[in-house]
């Protein structure tokens, strides 16, 4: 009975450090989407940014590879916010102040541009084959087992925690609320002083810092990454995780998180399961035209979400 | 220098073709389409498998016509294809955008995102990953101009029909957007929706002329990167950023500005080949999109919105 309870424990953790992980990203795109109403369709490149960031300074010096800095995790995911922070400065900066399509267009832009140099500049990213041995903090103490895991489990659903508490302090502010006014009606908010550029692009940077730090979590633990593993599907994923949860709303952003992660994985076991061995490879499209269906549907049939943003304003009574 | 103006210009046809709907959905239908490019993959495939279809009931239908690699096979196919492309676009609307426009743009946006997700996979589950060709027949190159006078120039004959049914279809389209009381409401309906419906304009029958249209040139855009360079269930998601820079290049709404925008996009990809190599190819288009937003955001034939 034992082996096969810790095995349950470490795929359950696995799967939760995961969906930890999603859900910070998902609360940053929850703070550029759900409260200030900014679209970004460049999400992957974000969370690329952090993972590389903070991996390229952790590990040790590699031939032929720039970084290799030997530096502490911490520190790698402060740098990886920081690094984050600074390209959405740069990305809202250029396309704030335009219609709202071309921030989507802009961000969709830099996702592309960051794909092709992650799979093509060697000496910074390692190419095709991504960046190994990254550290994975802790584990001169707890080794390399289950222990470990939980321990790192531990600490993502704590940065998730301070995540979602910093959020909903910021969200309920004088600035959140500035931020809403903003979302429904630029004119109005303008027209009481505010500085709605600065205020829109404060909030797309604070969500760019966090995607960054989603992506620096993800990498330290699976330990190597590649340019494959920031695909637009997983822009698509998170964004299912918002809608599905509930944009505006920073509960069900994590709850949306939790949801479509685990919707997703049991939708490839079952697809593994009915599809036979020769197959695999070529069914494995449809696993994703399955959540482009659900993120399809929600939005047609439940536009709000599971959980909506509650309403900042009393229903007028007849 | 002439091969690399010459090469750009066979890219930009495309580019140019696929970004006429991209800005006709984006001025009229109002949200920028990330579904859009899928329509070009979708095309380019549907034309394949009309074509496979044709030769197997009639073998002579791929036979080639004169210098072209190609036979009337793959233009009977382009036609088939033109038509399953514009129904597709029409589905699409019908069973997702057209239940959302009242939500507003950016809800669209998500849905296409969605829906080119979808689209592309159900591409790469039915065809599989592997590249494949219209022919197998080999094409030499013309030498039109030797290597001395500016680096020479060659040309396949196919390369030529393609920029020269793309100068055809984008005369076609200028006259019917001029001239035909459906292409004047749909211009009325770009510029002033509320207006045009005033004078009696029935939007809906806009919206479903400008998903058509859209569809037969994204699936003409396709065929033409098919018989160009390859097929692949990835080549719609890979046009879409080169596409967007030309619609913001040429200013939304503006059919010679998405072509004149295609072809510049199609020129700096091709120049950058030469300047930091192919690898970094789909890079040029960002960088003529950065360069345009910072300079001049409604483009070069837009107007402020």
């Amino acid at each position: 009975m034992m082996p096969d309870l810790s095995g349950w424990l470490s795929y359950g953790s696995f799967f939760l450090v995961f969906a930890g992980a999603f859900a910070i990203i998902v609360l940053g795109l929850n703070l550029q989407w759900g409260f200030t109403g900014l679209f970004n369709v460049g999400v992957a490149g974000f969370v690329a940014i952090g993972a590389y960031t903070s991996a390229l300074l952790t590990t040790p010096e590699t031939a032929g590879r720039l970084g290799g800095l030997n530096w502490p995790v911490a520190v790698g995911m402060l740098a990886a916010m920081g690094v984050t922070g600074l390209v959405g400065l740069l990305v809202g900066t250029l396309a704030l102040r335009l219609r709202q399509d071309y921030l989507a267009i802009t961000t969709f832009g830099i996702a592309v541009t960051i794909q092709l140099v992650a799979n093509n500049a060697k000496g910074l990213t390692g190419g095709p084959f991504g960046v190994q041995f990254i550290p994975k903090p802790m584990q001169a103490w707890l080794g390399t087992g289950l222990p470990w895991t939980l321990a790192y489990l531990l600490m993502t659903l704590l940065l998730l925690a301070v995540v979602y508490v910093a959020l909903e302090k910021l969200v309920q502010s004088p600035w959140g609320r500035v931020l809403r006014a903003i979302r429904e009606d630029e004119d109005a908010a303008s027209s009481l002083g505010k500085r709605s550029f600065a205020v829109r692009l404060q909030s797309f940077v604070i969500g760019s810092m966090l995607m960054g730090l989603g992506g620096a979590v993800y990498a330290h633990f699976v330990g190597f990454i590649a340019p494959e593993d920031f695909l637009p599907i997983l822009t698509f994923q998170l964004w299912a995780m918002l809608i599905v949860g509930g944009s505006g709303n920073n509960r069900g952003a994590i709850a949306g998180a939790f949801l479509v992660w685990g919707f997703w994985t049991a939708a490839g076991g079952l697809l593994r399961g009915l599809v036979s061995q020769a197959d695999q490879a070529r069914a494995a499209p449809l696993q994703v035209v399955l959540i482009g269906v659900l993120i399809a549907l929600m939005l047609v049939m439940r536009p709000r979400g599971l959980m909506g943003e509650a309403l900042a304003v009393a229903k007028s009574r007849t | 220098m002439l091969q690399i103006i010459a090469d750009g210009l066979i890219i930009g046809s495309v580019v140019s073709l696929g970004a006429i709907g991209l800005s006709m959905t984006l001025s009229i239908v109002r949200f920028s389409n990330f579904s859009h490019g899928e329509l070009l993959g979708w095309g380019a495939y549907l034309a394949l498998m009309a074509s496979t279809g044709l030769t197997a009931l009639n073998a002579g239908l791929a036979a080639p016509i004169g210098p072209f690699s190609f036979g009337w096979g793959l233009l009977i196919a382009l036609v088939v294809s033109a038509g399953l492309t514009a129904l597709l676009a029409l589905g699409l609307d019908t069973v997702l955008f057209k239940r959302l426009r009242k939500q507003g743009a950016i809800t669209l946006v998500i849905a296409s995102f969605g829906a080119a997700l979808a689209l592309r996979n159900l591409l790469l589950f039915w065809q599989g990953g592997v590249p494949r060709y219209y022919t197998q027949n080999l094409q030499i190159a013309i030498p039109l101009l030797p290597r001395s006078v500016w680096g020479g120039l060659r040309v396949t004959p196919d390369q030529l029909f393609v920029l020269t049914l793309t100068l055809v279809t984008v005369t076609g389209l200028h006259l019917f957007l001029s001239r035909s009381t459906l292409g004047r409401s749909m211009r009325a309906t770009a510029i002033n929706p509320g207006l045009a419906r005033v004078t009696g304009i029935d939007p809906e029958r806009v919206l479903r002329a400008t998903w058509l249209i859209g569809g037969v040139l994204a699936a003409v855009a396709g065929v033409f990167a098919g018989i160009t360079v390859q097929l692949r269930p990835t080549m719609g998601v890979d046009l879409l950023l080169p596409l967007f820079a030309a619609v913001i290049l040429g200013g939304i709404g503006s059919i010679w500005g998405a072509v004149l925008g295609g072809l510049i996009v199609g020129l700096a990809e091709s120049a950058s080949v030469t300047v930091v190599g192919a690898e970094y190819r789909s890079a040029a288009a960002f960088a003529v999109l950065i360069a345009i937003l910072m300079v001049r955001p409604t483009g070069l034939f837009g107007e402020k919105r």
